[in-house]
């Protein structure tokens, strides 16, 4: 079984991890509450990098309205929370079948109908302004005014409603990457892997191999979808306050995917890697223009836009397979 | 609700849309020839319209009379953003090309947002609150001005595809890029020409806009989403479509704000474009894709 | 006799175009079938039919007994049947080794199986060695080699071949012949192939059918097929006929 999860991987790159590991997991004792909630933005970040790059760089097919799945999570899991009083792990159960049945649809609706390509992004960018406009005159859920969580004081962790302070999130999120990560690891190396990844370079090609490219599709779609959810539900305990105007907004929906894209599209680190410098790098950056006093809201955004341009006009394969061939960790093949 | 309100209403809605329309004709221009996804069209048309709003109140100048300037202004924008930015990224995939404009698109919102800051601005010119008398319609009067020069623009540039040398050159490249380029024509400066045009348009349709809506940073990818949905509604490559689908869309628009709660009116164009994309993918104008 | 194959007055229209007219032939079980004719002459459109891309507007086709006209592409080589394709389709980001273990996943899920099944069929194609290159650093014949092995993969009883030999040096196509008619002896692999280059087909094939406009215009053995007046005229050329 450890064979096959870390079959190619050279000596080197499963050092660099597994140092990697041992700082993300000893973090909470060296940092500080604002470091280890920059620390969570960037695992939540590599997570939903990660879930939508299965979709993506997987199996090719581009979703720019990905923010609906978050929504959709967030908003199934806190409705039972406040009205049933019913907890987050169970929630899950609700939230990741509401995104799949939603994904599902999204996905054979495109499908079968042969939607792809730019069409097919344009069709998930108005799934999403669909939902975020129908939340909005929602009224179970707080409508546009918001929802709210009930916030407890945070004198002792209760994992179990999701109550605590941020070394528990930290945890929890830490727990959340490591598996998507692994489960991915898992996915690529196995048929479905090999699968996805034929219908992403050439679906016609695909098809005269036997590969029934419309259910391999709907598998990365539906796994997308519910891993995205899981993320939401986490969004909706961390925060506490949902608004549909935020949670479904188009700008959530290109954040999610800057990481990967920066990272590397289709490659397994290439969320992490991308999360890490957005994060890292418009957190010094904001420090650094407020030192200056040119603090202005945008400014962040102006600044993902250039990298979003720098890499892709450079590195268009992303940062990560760069990288990795810069540390002689290039895995053979793809 | 008197019959004469939905008149009003159906017509407002209809002359606004022919400016969503010449939009949409810039968008389908570009995707038609340069076959690229301008997800930063909506944005561009926010720049036009705040030059329109700086240029009102610095000079006085009326945003009408600025069409021209305007238009060439973004039609230098425009052919820059071709020859330099995007002409390399022609053979790259797909995703490549979204994601270049959807990062100039990030920068320019929020580099309006830094200058200009999120509130709302508008043109008030003096006939702002004038309005035409046509038998029982009222009819606001720079929403007439505005679509009778969108009649003249479009039909000046069916005219110019159509008949002018340059016009059919860029047709050519549409339909046979390697024929055009056996034939010697310089198709990377054509493409920039055509993407020229297409900024024109959005400079033109943003200098009337201005008139007819407030504008905030924001409002740029809320057009980039509507020019899209026009486009793929009427036809892609198809300018007859554009149009088509903009007056429609501006028609649908209207007439479910007043039939339901405003915020609801781009959930019908959402719809629409569902069911356009499902079942008849061409648009309604457009040919069928191979 | 068994027919692996059968082909019944087969018609596929395109809006004005007639691209394969009342097509009818067999390929018996363990033969080499080719089909030649000049450009435009509905080999391909066939061969698409065939292969599940189009279904046909008229006629039936049997494969190992059952109907397949109409199924869909992945179907259809599920039953058996593997082709490629006139302008290659290789998976271009992927390795050569990659390439073909995605071919062989189709009976073998394992993927330790996938890869040994994958590295026997490319050491036939003489492409072991190339095994870590990706697919889009080939050259075009071992592209075309690359697409034989990925279709030989999935373990077809029946292989299209669509103009495997074009572009090909003569030492190059010689040796591809002599794999074909390799697995032919040994595995029994029904071939049937779209063929421009006369020596191939000649070496390989055990009856011919010639299309011209989408119709049938001769069939037999390939000495007697080159003979007939109608192919001379429309194809060979007077002086391709010794």
């Amino acid at each position: 079984m450890t064979d096959r999860l870390f079959d190619g991987v050279p000596r080197r790159g499963l050092a660099l991890l597994t140092l990697v590991l041992a700082v993300l997991l000893a973090a909470p004792w060296v940092a500080n509450d604002y470091l280890l909630t920059i620390l969570i933005i960037v695992l939540y970040s590599a997570y939903t990098g990660q879930a939508w790059n299965v979709m993506m760089g997987f199996a090719g097919q581009l979703s720019l309205g990905h923010a609906i799945y978050v929504g959709l999570g967030a908003y199934a899991a806190a409705a039972l929370y406040v009205h049933f009083g019913i907890g987050p792990w169970l929630g899950l159960a609700a939230a990741v079948a509401i995104a799949v049945a939603c994904g599902a649809v999204i996905g054979f609706l495109a499908f079968r109908f042969g939607v792809g390509g730019v069409y097919f992004a344009i069709l998930t960018i108005a799934f999403a302004e669909f939902a975020r406009i129908g939340f909005d005159h929602f009224q179970w859920v707080g409508a546009s005014s918001g929802f709210f969580l009930p916030v407890a004081n945070y004198t002792r962790n209760d994992l179990w409603t999701l109550r605590g302070n941020p070394t528990m999130f930290y945890y929890v999120m830490l727990a959340l990457t490591v598996a998507a990560f692994a489960l991915c690891h898992v996915l690529l190396n196995s048929r479905i892997g090999y699968y996805w990844r034929a219908i992403r370079e050439d679906e016609i090609a695909a098809r005269s191999v036997g590969i029934n490219t419309f259910r391999y599709k709907m598998y990365a779609v539906i796994l997308s979808a519910g891993m995205t959810a899981v993320a939401g539900v986490f969004f909706a305990f961390y925060y506490n306050n949902l608004f549909p105007e935020q949670v479904f907004h188009i700008s959530r929906s290109i954040e999610l995917i800057l990481g990967p894209i920066i990272g590397g599209i289709g490659t397994l680190f290439g969320p992490l890697v991308g999360a890490l410098l957005l994060t890292g790098l418009s957190e010094t950056m904001q420090q650094l223009l407020a030192a200056l006093g040119l603090d202005a809201p945008g400014a962040k955004q102006v600044f993902y836009g250039l990298c979003l341009l720098v890499v892709v006009m450079a590195l268009p394969g992303g940062v990560w397979p760069w990288l990795a061939g810069k540390l002689g960790l290039a895995r053979r093949g793809s | 609700m008197a019959p004469e309100i939905y008149f009003n209403v159906a017509v407002s809605g209809l002359l606004t849309g022919l400016v969503y329309g010449l939009m949409a004709v810039g968008l389908s221009v570009i995707f038609g020839v340069v076959r690229v996804v301008n997800f930063a069209h909506g944005e561009m048309m926010t720049i036009a319209m705040y030059l329109a709003i700086v240029l009102f109140n610095g000079f006085g100048l009326d945003p009408l009379v600025m069409v021209v300037p305007l238009a060439a202004v973004l039609f230098a924008l425009g052919y820059a953003m071709q020859a330099g930015v995007i002409n390399p990224f022609i053979t790259r995939p797909e995703y490549s090309q979204f994601i270049l404009l959807v990062a100039t698109a990030i920068i320019i919102v929020n580099v309006l947002l830094i200058v200009f800051g999120p509130d709302a601005r508008n043109v008030q010119t003096s006939y702002a609150f004038d309005s035409f008398l046509v038998g029982p319609l009222i009819i606001d009067a720079t929403k007439a001005y505005a679509g009778a020069a969108t009649v003249v623009i479009t039909a000046a540039l069916f005219a110019f595809f159509r008949f002018a040398p340059l016009g059919k050159a860029i047709r050519a490249c549409a339909d046979n890029y390697t024929g055009a380029l056996v034939v010697g024509l310089n198709v990377k400066r054509l493409y920039a020409l055509t993407f020229g045009i297409g900024a024109a348009c959005v400079g033109a349709a943003g200098s009337m806009l201005v008139l007819l809506v407030d504008v905030t940073p924001a409002l740029g990818p809320a057009l980039t989403l509507l020019a899209f949905i026009i486009v793929i509604t009427g036809g892609l490559g198809s300018m007859p479509g554009a149009v088509l689908g903009g007056v429609l869309i501006g028609f649908t628009e209207a007439m479910a704000g007043l039939f339901f709660t405003p915020s609801a009116k781009s959930m019908f164009s959402f719809g629409l474009l569902v069911l356009v994309l499902l079942f008849r993918p061409q648009g309604i104008l457009g040919k069928r894709l191979t | 006799m068994t027919a692996l194959l059968s082909v019944e007055a087969v018609s596929k229209r395109f809006r004005g175009l007639l691209a394969v007219d009342n097509v009818s032939f067999r390929v018996e079980r363990g033969s080499i079938f080719a089909v030649i004719g000049p450009n435009g002459a509905g080999k391909t459109t066939l061969f698409n039919i065939i292969a599940g891309v189009f279904a046909p507007d008229r006629g039936s086709i049997a494969f190992a007994g059952d109907r397949i006209d109409g199924l869909a592409p992945d179907e259809i080589c599920r039953r058996g049947i593997g082709r490629t394709f006139q302008l290659v389709r290789p998976f271009p980001a992927l390795t050569v080794e990659d390439n073909v273990i995605i071919g062989a996943m189709l009976r073998r899920h394992d993927p330790a199986a996938a890869r040994r099944r994958a590295h026997e069929v490319l050491a036939r194609l003489d492409l072991f060695g190339k095994r870590h290159q990706l697919a889009s650093a080939l050259t075009l014949p071992d592209r075309k080699r690359l697409e034989v092995a990925r279709a030989l993969a999935t373990d077809p009883k029946l292989l299209l071949l669509d103009e495997v030999m074009a572009g090909l040096r003569p030492a190059e196509t010689d040796r591809l012949v002599s794999v074909l008619i390799e697995l032919n002896r040994e595995s029994g692999l029904t071939i049937l192939l779209i063929e421009h280059v006369m020596r191939a087909v000649m070496a390989l094939a055990a009856r011919v059918l010639v299309l011209h406009h989408g119709a049938p215009i001769a069939e037999g053995t390939p000495a007697a097929v080159v003979r007939e007046p109608a192919v001379v005229q429309s194809y060979l050329g007077a002086e391709a006929v010794d």
